[in-house]
């Protein structure tokens, strides 16, 4: 439980950096350093299916923050409202504060929880399915219409950033441009 | 970094790739087939088997990369593993309802067990991996004109 504890301390640390740097790269490395925490955590809660997807997106992700947005000219908002942006932030932080305060109390204890569905995944999922990896055999086949719809938002996914910026898609008006590859 | 003239990073760089990136792709092919059996599974290889490319097109830039999976060989495979999941899905229908479990279960601990679960885990890693490595290419090789004004 310490341990954890320190984790989150470190997270959140690391996410304040992220924020507050001003140097792109070093945010960019910050923001890795949470992923890290996180799969950490995972692996401390018994969940390693959980930590290694964890850890595998966190260095796609940080690959494609560095490569795709350091080195290029995007446009910042720098200036602006920063006052009414700050009241509105404070303002959803409080109502998710409370109504977190009021939820968090009906959550069963940490680390144990109330298994009514699960019971019988962990109890005959062996010998139903064959699989000895039981989140395998939950994933594919107990709950397999959640993966075929987890499938689904990956390939529109996928549909949408080709569709979005391809080359063609973002000609001017009377520009030829021919389709590459 | 010798990102000007698109031809990868420099020879320390290359070498130790040549010499990881087969040791990358075999890592994720053993989480694919073994999912059934150890943590890990389709999504989780699918993307390494993705980051052995996106290694592969850092360091030796994207025409290598490209030589070795082209952009609609990214797609092809994203639809065939798409197709593939969905054809497993419904070929339980000849048994009774959509994704039943109609193979052979076999042994618990082997390789060949668990009825349709390992098919399953290697469609969604096509899907996984070609859908991930065309998002990264659709990503990074975009140019955006917004500097000069």
């Amino acid at each position: 439980m310490v341990e954890l504890l320190i984790l989150m301390v470190l997270m959140i640390i690391g996410a304040i950096i992220a924020v507050e740097l001003k140097d792109l790269l070093s945010s960019v490395i910050a923001v890795g350093a949470v992923g890290l925490a996180l799969s950490i955590v995972f692996l401390q809660l018994k969940a390693p299916d959980v930590a290694i997807t964890q850890l595998v997106v966190e260095i796609l992700a940080l690959i494609i923050l560095i490569r795709a947005t350091l080195k290029k000219d995007l446009p910042f908002s720098t200036t602006g409202r920063w006052l009414l942006n700050t009241v509105i932030t404070i303002c959803f932080i409080a109502i998710f504060f409370l109504v977190a305060l009021r939820c968090f109390k009906d959550l069963p204890e940490f680390g144990y929880p109330i298994m009514r569905v699960s019971k019988t995944y962990i109890q005959e999922g062996l010998s139903r399915t064959g699989a000895t990896n039981l989140v395998g055999s939950v994933i594919l086949d107990f709950r397999a219409y959640d993966t075929l719809g987890e499938a689904t938002i990956l390939f529109t996914a996928v549909i949408g950033v080709l569709a979005v910026v391809r080359r063609i898609g973002r000609k001017k008006v009377g520009e030829k441009v021919e389709e590459e590859e | 970094m010798s990102h000007e003239h698109g031809k990868g990073m420099s020879l320390i760089v290359k070498t130790i790739t040549r010499l990881t990136v087969g040791a990358i792709f075999l890592y994720g092919m053993y989480i694919v087939l073994h999912g059934h059996l150890t943590p890990g599974g389709g999504f989780a290889g699918g993307v390494i088997i993705a980051l052995s490319f996106i290694h592969l097109m850092l360091a030796y830039g994207k025409e290598a990369a490209f030589k070795k999976l082209s952009r609609s060989a990214a797609s092809v495979w994203e639809s065939t593993g798409a197709i593939m999941f969905l054809t497993i899905s419904l070929l339980g229908l000849t048994g009774g309802y959509f994704f039943l479990n109609f193979l052979h279960k076999g042994e618990p601990f082997h390789l060949f067990s668990a009825g349709i679960i390992p098919l399953c885990n290697i469609a969604i890693s096509f899907k996984v991996g070609a859908g991930i490595f065309a998002i990264f290419v659709a990503l990074v090789l975009v140019k955006f004109d917004t500097g000069k004004k």
